[in-house]
C-alpha cells in the first residue's frame, strides 16, 4: 500500500519537492477541492502525483532510454513490497483507505453517475471523463516511489475499495478509468527495469493515456489459463496471432498489454502499441459495460520487438498468468460489489415511496425480503473480495490466492446477477425502461461472470 | 487494517476445539444419533476439562467465558478480537464434529449465557457452575416471544409460575431453567421477565422428551409449571415493568447468541462439504483446475458454489462477532449472519447428500445425519423469516407494525 500511516511523511517528501507550478495549478484548479481532497493527506496524494508529473512531456511516446529493440543492460526493476498485518481479524479501513473511499464516492456521485447514461448510449467513455478520472492521480498510488509514484507496498485492498466506489457510480466508466491502471500495475509487477522506465512515465503525466490489459478471448467456456492467442519468435522480435475480446478503451488506448502463449514456455505478456502493423482494432459493443468503450483486437502476425515481452523469457509464465487472472477477478468482484450497492441504495427509497394498495410496497414481505437478501449477499460478496485482496497484499501462496479469487468471482458473478435482476423486478415496469439506471446495472452485473483480465486489484 | 483470517492469537484455542471435535465428538456421533434421549456420558470428561480451564478464572461455565479465559482480549492497534470471536470460531470447530453433542455439553446451556449477560453477582455465583437451559417457547408462542402466556405472580417472598414450556434444549439434563413468563399478560412484551427455576422446584414437571429430525444427541423437553414456587431473588433483571425498554433488554441476549448459532451452521456445512470432497475425490471425480471450476465439470462448479456460500456464512458470522467484541451494535449483522448461515447449512448438507448419491444418503456416512441436523439451525434462535424481518426493517426504516 501507499504510505498509509504517515501522511506527514508524504507531505515532507513530496510537497517540499513540488514545483511552484504544481502548487499554483492546485490552487488555480478547484478540481481537487471539489472532490473533497481537502485533508492534508489527500492534498499530499494529489500534489505528489502532480509533482512527479513535472518532467514528463505531454506526448505519449513510450521512448526507450537506451537504443532500440534489444535487451541491453537496464536498470533493475522496482517492485512493491508485501503489506504487513497485525494478525487480528479486522474490518477497519486505514485512515487513508477511508479518505480514498470518500473522495472516490464523491467523484462517482458527481461525475460518473451523471454521465453514465450518455456513455452507455454512445458505447464509449466521454473524453472529458477520462481526463477527470486521470486527474484523480490513481496511477501514483500503484507506481513505486522509486519510479516516480508514491507506492511502497501492495495495495490490492485499497484498489478493491477504489474499484467498488467508482463502480457504484458506473461500472462502464469505472472500467474505462481503471483500465490504464491495470497496464501500469502489470508493468510494475512484471516489467523489466527498462520497460518500467519506458512505459510508466506517461501515466504520471498531465494527460490521460489510454491503455488496456487484454486477456479475454472470444470463445465459449473461456479458460484464461489456456490461451489461444500466440506469440511466435521471429528475428529479433515476436509475431502475435489471435484475438482478444471486450478490451476496454480499445479505440482510445495507446498501449495494450496482451497475454499470449509462447509454445513450450507458457503464457507471456507483450506490450503492443497502437498502430503496430498487423494489429487491427474495432469496436465491440456489448450488453453492458458500454461506457468502457469495449473493442476487439485482432493480431495477424503483429510484429513487436524483442523487448516488448514483459519480464524475462526464463521464469514461470503460468504463475505470472495465474496471478494476473486472480487479481483481475478480485477487481471484477469489486465492481459487482459497487454496482450491487448502487442497486441497493436505489431500491430502498424507491420501494419506500412507491405505493400500491394504499401503502408503501416495502411494507410487504414479498418486497422487503428481496431487499434484505440484496443487503446480505452484497455484504458476503464484499467480504470475499476483501479477503482475497488482503491475501494478495500479504503475498499468500498462489493456490490460496487463486482459490479465494475464484470463489469471490463466482459469488460476485452469481449473486451480482441476482441483485441486478431483483433490482429491475422491484421497480417493475419502471425498472425496464431507461428512465431509471437499474436496467443498466442489470446488464453491467452480467459482465462479472464473463470478464477476465482488464482490471487488476 | 483489513484482515479476514482466523486471528493468529486464537489459533491454538481453535485447534483445541477441533481436537475435541475429532477425538471426542466424531467417534460417538452416530451412536447418540441412534440412541436418542441417552445422555452421552463421554461428555462428562469434556465438561471436567472445561471446568478445569475455567477454574483459574473468577467466573465459570459459559462458553463465552471459556473463550474469554482462553483468549484474553486483544487490543493491539485499534481492533479487538475477544470472547465473541473466540466463541464463534470454537463453536464452528465443535459443530464440525457434531452439533447435537455441542448442544449438550454440560454447563454450557443457553441459560448460562443469559445469566452471564443479565444476572446479578449472587446469581452468577450460585448458578454459574450449574447447567442452565432456556425455556421460552410455548405451544402457542414460537417466533412471537411476546405472545407467551406463562405467568408469574409474587406471593410473599416467592414467585408463583404457571404455564407450559416446549422445546427446552437440554431440559432433562440441566440443573435449572431460565423460564420466560409474564407478570401481566395484558401489558404485552414489557411485562415479560425471566426467572431461574431449579429442576427440583415444587410444581415444575418434566412432561416429555421430543423425538426429532436431527440433533438427537441433544434432548428437547416439555415442562409444565403448576403453581411452581421459586424464591423472590430468582428473577433475572428488574421486576419493574418498563414499557419503553424491558422487552428489548430480554431480546438483547439474541444479539450475542445468533452469531453462535450461525457458527454452528458454518461448522456443520463445512463438515459436509469436506466429507463430500473426500468421497468425490476418492472416486476420481475432482480433477479440474481449482482456479476456474466453472469451466470444469458440473460437479466441481457446484462444489465451488457451495464453498463460496460457506465462506460467506463464515465471514458474516465472524463480522457479527467481531462487532460485538468491539462494542459496535450488531443486531442487524447478527441476523444477517444467522439468516445466511441457516439457509446455507441446509442447502449445502442436502446438496452434498445428493452429490454423493447413495453414499450420502445411507447411514454408513454422517452426511445424511448432518443434513438432518442442519434444519434446526435455520429455525431456533429466530427462524430464517424472523431474521429477514429484522434485517429488512432495519434497512427500510420500518417498525414492526409497518413490516409484519
Amino acid at each position: 500500500m501507499t504510505r498509509q500511516a504517515a501522511p506527514s511523511r508524504i507531505s515532507l517528501e513530496h510537497i517540499a519537492g513540488a514545483p511552484l507550478r504544481a502548487l499554483a495549478r492546485f490552487g488555480g484548479s478547484d478540481f481537487a477541492t471539489r472532490f473533497g481532497l481537502k485533508a492534508p493527506a489527500e492534498r499530499a496524494v494529489f500534489l505528489a502525483t502532480r509533482a512527479s508529473a513535472r518532467a514528463i512531456s505531454a506526448s505519449v511516446a513510450f521512448a526507450r532510454s537506451n537504443g532500440k529493440g534489444g535487451r541491453e543492460a537496464h536498470p533493475e526493476a522496482k517492485r512493491l513490497a508485501p503489506t504487513p498485518t497485525g494478525g487480528l481479524f479486522d474490518l477497519t479501513r486505514t485512515e487513508e483507505q477511508t479518505l480514498m473511499r470518500d473522495s472516490m464516492r464523491r467523484f462517482a456521485d458527481e461525475v460518473l453517475r451523471p454521465n453514465a447514461r450518455k456513455a452507455d448510449d454512445a458505447a464509449s467513455p466521454p473524453a472529458e471523463i477520462l481526463e477527470q478520472g486521470h486527474a484523480l492521480g490513481l496511477a501514483g498510488l500503484v507506481i513505486p516511489e522509486s519510479l516516480g509514484g508514491m507506492a511502497a507496498e501492495r495495495s490490492a485492498v485499497t484498489n478493491a475499495i477504489i474499484v467498488e466506489e467508482l463502480a457504484r457510480g458506473d461500472m462502464g466508466l469505472a472500467v474505462a478509468i481503471l483500465s490504464p491502471l491495470a497496464v501500469v500495475q502489470a508493468i510494475v509487477e512484471w516489467g523489466t527495469g527498462a520497460q518500467q522506465a519506458r512505459y510508466l512515465p506517461p501515466f504520471l503525466g498531465d494527460r490521460f493515456v489510454g491503455a488496456a490489459l487484454a486477456l479475454l478471448e472470444p470463445r465459449p467456456m473461456f479458460d484464461p489459463m489456456l490461451l489461444r492467442t500466440g506469440a511466435v519468435r521471429t528475428d529479433g522480435g515476436w509475431n502475435l496471432w489471435g484475438e482478444k475480446s471486450l478490451v476496454p478503451l480499445a479505440m482510445q488506448a495507446e498501449l495494450f498489454v496482451v497475454a499470449a502463449d509462447v509454445r513450450g514456455l507458457g503464457a507471456r505478456l507483450f506490450a503492443v502499441e497502437r498502430g503496430t502493423p498487423g494489429l487491427s482494432v474495432e469496436a465491440e459493443p456489448a450488453m453492458g459495460l458500454r461506457g468502457a468503450g469495449l473493442g476487439r483486437l485482432r493480431f495477424h502476425g503483429a510484429r513487436v520487438d524483442d523487448d516488448a515481452m514483459l519480464g524475462e523469457l526464463a521464469g514461470d509464465g503460468t504463475a505470472q498468468l495465474a496471478s494476473l487472472v486472480d487479481r483481475a477477478r478480485i477487481a471484477w468482484g469489486a465492481t459487482a460489489v459497487g454496482t450491487g450497492q448502487a442497486v441497493l441504495d436505489y431500491v430502498i427509497p424507491y420501494c419506500n415511496e412507491r405505493k400500491a394498495f394504499g401503502e408503501p410496497i416495502s411494507n410487504r414481505q414479498g418486497v422487503a425480503f428481496p431487499i434484505a437478501d440484496i443487503a446480505i449477499e452484497l455484504e458476503g460478496m464484499r467480504l470475499l473480495v476483501l479477503r482475497a485482496a488482503s491475501r494478495v497484499d500479504r503475498e499468500q501462496p498462489g493456490a490460496v490466492v487463486g482459490r479465494s479469487a475464484a470463489i469471490a468471482r463466482l459469488q460476485c458473478a452469481s449473486k451480482g446477477v441476482r441483485i441486478g435482476s431483483d433490482g429491475v423486478q422491484l421497480l417493475g415496469g419502471h425498472g425496464f425502461i431507461k428512465e431509471h439506471p437499474v436496467e443498466r446495472w442489470y446488464r453491467d452485473l452480467r459482465a462479472i461472470g464473463v470478464m477476465e483480465g482488464a482490471l487488476l486489484a | 487494517m483489513i484482515y479476514l483470517e482466523t486471528p493468529k492469537k486464537l489459533r491454538g484455542f481453535i485447534e483445541q476445539a477441533h481436537g475435541i471435535a475429532v477425538n471426542v465428538f466424531r467417534p460417538i456421533s452416530r451412536k447418540y444419533d441412534s440412541l436418542e434421549h441417552t445422555y452421552p456420558k463421554e461428555l462428562d470428561i469434556l465438561a471436567a476439562i472445561i471446568d478445569g480451564v475455567n477454574a483459574g478464572g473468577a467466573s465459570r461455565a459459559s462458553a463465552a467465558q471459556l473463550a474469554k479465559d482462553a483468549a484474553p482480549a486483544e487490543t493491539g492497534g485499534r481492533t479487538k478480537n475477544g470472547g465473541n470471536l473466540a466463541t464463534v470460531l470454537a463453536m464452528m470447530e465443535l459443530c464440525w464434529g457434531d452439533v447435537g453433542l455441542a448442544l449438550t455439553v454440560p454447563r454450557q446451556g443457553l441459560g448460562n449465557a443469559a445469566i452471564s449477560a443479565v444476572g446479578t453477582e449472587e446469581q452468577k455465583a450460585k448458578y454459574g457452575a450449574q447447567w442452565i437451559s432456556m425455556a421460552i417457547t410455548e405451544p402457542g408462542a414460537g417466533s412471537d416471544s411476546a405472545a407467551i402466556r406463562s405467568t408469574a405472580r409474587l406471593d410473599g417472598d416467592e414467585w408463583v409460575l404457571n404455564g407450559e414450556k416446549i422445546f427446552v434444549t437440554a431440559g432433562d439434563r440441566s440443573d435449572a431453567l431460565v423460564v420466560w413468563a409474564s407478570l401481566d399478560p395484558s401489558l404485552g412484551r414489557a411485562a415479560i421477565k425471566s426467572f431461574l427455576v431449579p429442576r427440583n422446584a415444587p410444581g415444575l414437571k418434566l412432561q416429555r422428551l421430543d423425538h426429532k429430525l436431527g440433533i438427537r444427541a441433544s434432548d428437547t423437553a416439555t415442562f409444565l409449571l403448576e403453581d411452581c414456587r421459586i424464591p423472590r431473588e430468582n428473577i433475572l433483571g428488574s421486576a419493574d415493568i418498563d414499557t419503553s425498554k424491558s422487552f428489548a433488554g430480554a431480546m438483547k441476549t439474541f444479539d450475542n447468541t445468533r452469531p453462535v448459532v450461525a457458527a454452528m451452521a458454518c461448522g456443520v456445512a463445512r463438515a459436509a462439504l469436506e466429507r463430500a470432497r473426500e468421497i468425490l475425490g476418492r472416486a476420481g471425480l475432482l480433477t479440474g483446475d481449482p482456479r476456474t471450476p466453472w469451466v470444469g465439470s458440473h460437479l466441481e462448479a457446484e462444489l465451488a458454489r457451495l464453498e463460496a456460500e460457506v465462506d460467506v456464512a463464515r465471514l458474516l458470522t465472524m463480522k457479527a462477532a467481531w462487532m460485538a467484541d468491539n462494542r459496535v451494535p450488531n443486531s442487524t449483522e447478527a441476523s444477517m449472519a444467522k439468516a445466511k448461515a441457516g439457509r446455507t447449512v441446509t442447502e449445502v448438507t442436502l446438496r452434498c447428500v445428493e452429490l454423493c448419491g447413495s453414499c450420502g444418503y445411507d447411514e454408513t456416512e454422517l452426511l445424511e445425519k448432518w443434513a438432518r441436523d442442519a434444519k434446526i439451525l435455520d429455525i431456533f434462535e429466530g427462524t430464517q423469516q424472523i431474521q429477514m424481518l429484522v434485517v429488512a426493517r432495519r434497512l427500510l426504516g420500518k417498525t414492526s407494525g409497518e413490516l409484519r
